[in-house]
Formats: C-alpha cells, sequence, structure tokens
C-alpha cells in the first residue's frame, strides 16, 4: 500500500516535471506544444548514446541531454511556431502535431525502431526503512521534482526575468511597452520547458527502460492531461496535477486493472473538468472596467 | 524644439486604412491632445508611434533621430512611455511587480527611487502595494497604469483615455495629475474622449476624422471653434 503510494508519487513527478513544459509554454504562447513529449524521448535517446557509445560519466550524459534538447526546443519554436504568432490556434495545434511526428520520425532513421534498453543512471542503492524498499530512482525522480519546483517558484516570483514572463503571459504588447523583448522571453519558455523535459526523459527511462521513437507520446499527453486536471498555465497546477495523476495511476492498476489504468486516468481528468472547468488550480481574474 | 515629430504617416489593419497620411508634432514641456469620435483613429496613432503598430509609409521622429524599425520594446529606452487604452496593467501580478515592470529597463539600484516617487504621488498604491492588481478598483488601476508608465522616467509620456470610465472627482484628478507632471517637466501626448477637459488644459490640439487631421489649434481656440463646440462639446 505504502509502496504504491511511493511508486504513484515518483511516476507523478515526473509527470509532473513534463507538465511544468506544457504549462509554461501555454501559459506564454498560448498553445499546446503536442511535441512536448518527443522532446522528452530525443532527451533519453542523447542520454543512452552519451552513456552507451561514449561512455560519459552519468552528471554528464544527463547534461548533454538538458543541452540537446534546449538548443531543439528553442529551434522548434523559432523555426515552427514562431512565424505563426498571429495565425489561428487551429493552425498552431497542427503544426505542433506534425513537429510531433517529425521528431519521432527523424528519431526512427537515427535510432531505428528496435528498443533500446536503457541503463539506469541511478545506480544508488535502494532505501530500506523497516519493511518498505524504495528504489533510488524513485527517490531521486522526487527529490528533483521539489527542487525544480522550487527553483521556478522562486524565479517567476522574485527575479526580474521570471516576473517578466509573466508578464508576458499576461498582456503581449503592453510587456513590450514595458522594454520586455516579448521573443526573447519566448525563448527562455521554450528553453526551461526543454530541458526539464530531458531531465524527465532521463528519469522516466531510467524507471521503465525501454527507449523507442515513441516512447515520448504517451507520457507527453498523460503529462499535458495532469497540466489541464492542474489548472493551465498554473505552475503549483502542474505540480499537484502530475503527482496525483500518478497516484490515481499507480493505484488503478494495483487495485482495478492494468488495462484500463489509463482509461481510469483520463475519466478522472473528464470528472474534474466537469466540475472545476478552470482545472484544480486554473484561477480567472477578472478585468475592472 | 519638436520632441516628436510624424509625418505623413499610413497604418493599415490589414486592409482597412486606419490612418490617411497624418502630421503632427509635439514640442519639449507642451501638453498636446489628440482629440476625435470613436473609430477615428487616435489610439492607432499612439500606438504606431510606440512601436506596436508600423507604418506603411511616413516618418516619426523622437528627438531628431528615426523610430521607424526600432522594435516596440527598445522604444521606451528612448524616453518614451505610452499608457494604454484600457490601461492593460497586469491584473495576475501584484501593484509592486507592475511597477518594477515599468522600470524594466532600469537598473535595480534606481528602481526603488523611482517606486518611492511613484509612492509619493500615488499614495493609495503604497497603501495596497501587495495587492494583486487585478483586484484594484477602477481608478487604482488607471493610478498604476499612469504609476507605470511614469516607472520609466519618461520624457514623452503618452496616455490614451486615462479617464475612460472614472467617477468625475477621479477625473478631474487624473487631469489635475497630468498638469503637475507637465510643470515638472514631462512632455504629454493625450488621447481623450473627453475633450472639454482635455482641451482645457491642452497648449496645443489636433481633432482628428476617420484617420485625418482636420483641424488644429491651440486648445482655447478650439474651445470657441464652433464644427468642435458641435462634435464634441455637446453644442
Ligand atoms: N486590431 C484592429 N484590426 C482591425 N481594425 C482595427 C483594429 N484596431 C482598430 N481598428 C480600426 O481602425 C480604426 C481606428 O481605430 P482606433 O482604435 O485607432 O480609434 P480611436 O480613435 O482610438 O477610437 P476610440 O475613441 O473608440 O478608442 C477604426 O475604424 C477601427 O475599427
Ligand atoms: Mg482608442
Amino acid at each position: 500500500m505504502l509502496n504504491y503510494l511511493i511508486n504513484g508519487i515518483s511516476l507523478g513527478s515526473v509527470y509532473a516535471i513534463i507538465a511544468l513544459g506544457y504549462t509554461m509554454v501555454y501559459g506564454i504562447a498560448k498553445m499546446l506544444n503536442f511535441a512536448h513529449g518527443d522532446v522528452i524521448m530525443i532527451g533519453g535517446y542523447v542520454a543512452y548514446c552519451a552513456t552507451s557509445y561514449l561512455g560519459w560519466p552519468v552528471l554528464f550524459c544527463v547534461l548533454a541531454s538538458v543541452v540537446v534538447c534546449i538548443v531543439l526546443g528553442i529551434v522548434i519554436e523559432r523555426l515552427a511556431y514562431k512565424p505563426l504568432r498571429n495565425a489561428s490556434s487551429l493552425a498552431v495545434l497542427i503544426t505542433a502535431i506534425g513537429v510531433s511526428y517529425f521528431l519521432q520520425n527523424i528519431a526512427l532513421i537515427i535510432w531505428t525502431s528496435n528498443p533500446k534498453s536503457f541503463p539506469n543512471m541511478v545506480t544508488l542503492p535502494p532505501l530500506v526503512i523497516g519493511g518498505l524498499q524504495i528504489s533510488s530512482v524513485a527517490l531521486v525522480t522526487i527529490a528533483a521534482c521539489i527542487v525544480i519546483m522550487i527553483a521556478l517558484t522562486l524565479f517567476t516570483g522574485k527575479t526580474k526575468m521570471g516576473k517578466a514572463m509573466r508578464a508576458v503571459s499576461e498582456d503581449k504588447d503592453a510587456a513590450r511597452l514595458m522594454g520586455i523583448n516579448v521573443d526573447a522571453t519566448i525563448s527562455l519558455t521554450f528553453a526551461i520547458g526543454s530541458g526539464l523535459a530531458a531531465i524527465a526523459g532521463v528519469l522516466l527511462c531510467s524507471a521503465y527502460p525501454t527507449l523507442m521513437p515513441t516512447t515520448g507520446a504517451m507520457p507527453g499527453i498523460k503529462a499535458f492531461t495532469a497540466a489541464v486536471f492542474g489548472g493551465i498555465g498554473s505552475i503549483p497546477g502542474a505540480m499537484l496535477g502530475g503527482i496525483l495523476l500518478g497516484i490515481i495511476e499507480i493505484f488503478g492498476k494495483a487495485y482495478i486493472s492494468t488495462q484500463l489504468s489509463d482509461a481510469i486516468v483520463f475519466s478522472v481528468l473528464i470528472l474534474i473538468l466537469l466540475v472545476k472547468p478552470t482545472g484544480l488550480m486554473g484561477k480567472k481574474v477578472n478585468e475592472k472596467v | 524644439m519638436s520632441m516628436l515629430k510624424v509625418e505623413d504617416i499610413n497604418v493599415y489593419y490589414g486592409n482597412i486604412h486606419a490612418i490617411k497620411g497624418i502630421s503632427f508634432e509635439v514640442n519639449e514641456g507642451e501638453i498636446v491632445t489628440l482629440i476625435g469620435a470613436n473609430g477615428a483613429g487616435k489610439s492607432t496613432t499612439l500606438n504606431t508611434v510606440a512601436g506596436l503598430l508600423k507604418p506603411a509609409t511616413g516618418s516619426v521622429e523622437f528627438e531628431g533621430s528615426s523610430l521607424l524599425g526600432v522594435p516596440a520594446h527598445k522604444i521606451v529606452n528612448r524616453g518614451m512611455a505610452l499608457c494604454p487604452e484600457g490601461r492593460r496593467i497586469f491584473l495576475q501580478l501584484s501593484v509592486q511587480e507592475n511597477l518594477e515592470m515599468g522600470a524594466y529597463t532600469r537598473s535595480s539600484a534606481e528602481i526603488a527611487d523611482l517606486i518611492a516617487d511613484v509612492y509619493d504621488r500615488f499614495p493609495r498604491l503604497k497603501e495596497r502595494y501587495k495587492q494583486i492588481a487585478g483586484t484594484l478598483s477602477g481608478g487604482e488601476q488607471q493610478m498604476l497604469a499612469m504609476g507605470r508608465a511614469l516607472m520609466s522616467k519618461p520624457k514623452l509620456m503618452m496616455l490614451d483615455e486615462p479617464s475612460m470610465g472614472l467617477a468625475p472627482i477621479l477625473v478631474e484628478k487624473i487631469f489635475q495629475i497630468i498638469e503637475e507632471l507637465n510643470k515638472a517637466g514631462t512632455t504629454i501626448l493625450l488621447v481623450e474622449q473627453n475633450a472639454q477637459m482635455a482641451l482645457s488644459i491642452a497648449h496645443r490640439s489636433y481633432v482628428l476624422e476617420t484617420g485625418r487631421i482636420v483641424n488644429m489649434g491651440t486648445g482655447d481656440e478650439l474651445l470657441k471653434d464652433d464644427t468642435v463646440r458641435k462634435a464634441y462639446l455637446g453644442g
């Protein structure tokens, strides 16, 4: 029971880290970056190559993965999304789906469809408390999630750049009038989101070590669900949504049905949205006239 | 000496020709107003000067250097601020964070002093510095919008309908503040629906009609002008 809870929180922490990327990009660019899940997959492959072919130490592999994903995120935004800044949201959505398939196909060409078995990057001994054994991957994942949450909260709440990011997500023209470089701020958001996706990729593959070009798709959709569940655009919401989603999924698998666990996850989402359409922590401030 | 010089600009929204060859200037130390009916092109003109819109033809010069092709976020540093129509404060940021954004291009050492100045002028904002801006009253939001624009220490401050939606007593207050700012050395370019008030504080004024300037003069001249009285002052 306690074991399931910890597994749930750990899986949920991965969803939360991915959901943060969705939510930040949505907040600022008002678009659903459906390619976000595939950036996770690329992050996984980069870490895989760095360790299997180059034999780099773990920390460098993670770093390489983060750097590649950050560059990838910025390039995707510049080439695919920026030209559509004033286009209809449907056009942007279709483009994002296109980018998602593009990344999957690139991975297919480079790494083929044969699953790679991802080496566990967290090789610490498990923590044993009484009869309870917690794997080091789960611990590191949960810790990473907490650190990221605190760092992002401080960044958006206390730093000049973070505040500018919130200003841009609310009103781009007003932000321009303040002297904020809106394009640079959007790039920065994609960079942060993609860097987080890389970390999520490494953690995810360490826990579920089969790596394929489609590896990022399902966690991506679930993390997107988590972001909506928590209230899209809200950072604590993404966190809470991700962790709850992980817990629901693991308990659903354990007590109801392994096959139905995904259906359960999505049903809960629909229920929450029926009761509270803005998500758990979604906020709405009305303009006064 | 002319601080802002706009010459023969044409501005389009898609194929809507919103500004049809407007020229005007604002001299250092003046209060200049643009008045005109809804849809005349007043906001479009200010937004073009602020760099949010690009004119198809014509030129905009500030202190002798052209602003054409300068991205909007670089214009504030030249010494020009726009307090936009509808206030456009950041509703989810606190009062103080809104002010900090107004001084985005300033060093953090300067910001504390600038904020203190704004709080001196608007004590209501000081009492509410932590409050989320979206929960302020309409009048407080307008003060915040003006305070935020002042944070960049502009030489030229452009205001787009600052009296919109405010009770008469607050309207008086806002106009009084505009005059104070001007006396303290800030040049003002003001857009107003409230032509009576605007003309009474303006040194010079331009009347806009469907994208063209149809009349100009000192505030007093226009207050006495028959066509202006009929169209904008209710007879
Ligand atoms: N984003 C836009 N897209 C298309 N047309 C626009 C847009 N903004 C303004 N217009 C048109 O341009 C013209 C000038 O509008 P503008 O907002 O400058 O008028 P205004 O003088 O500020 O009016 P008001 O007093 O109502 O604020 C109007 O005909 C308006 O319909
Ligand atoms: Mg207007």
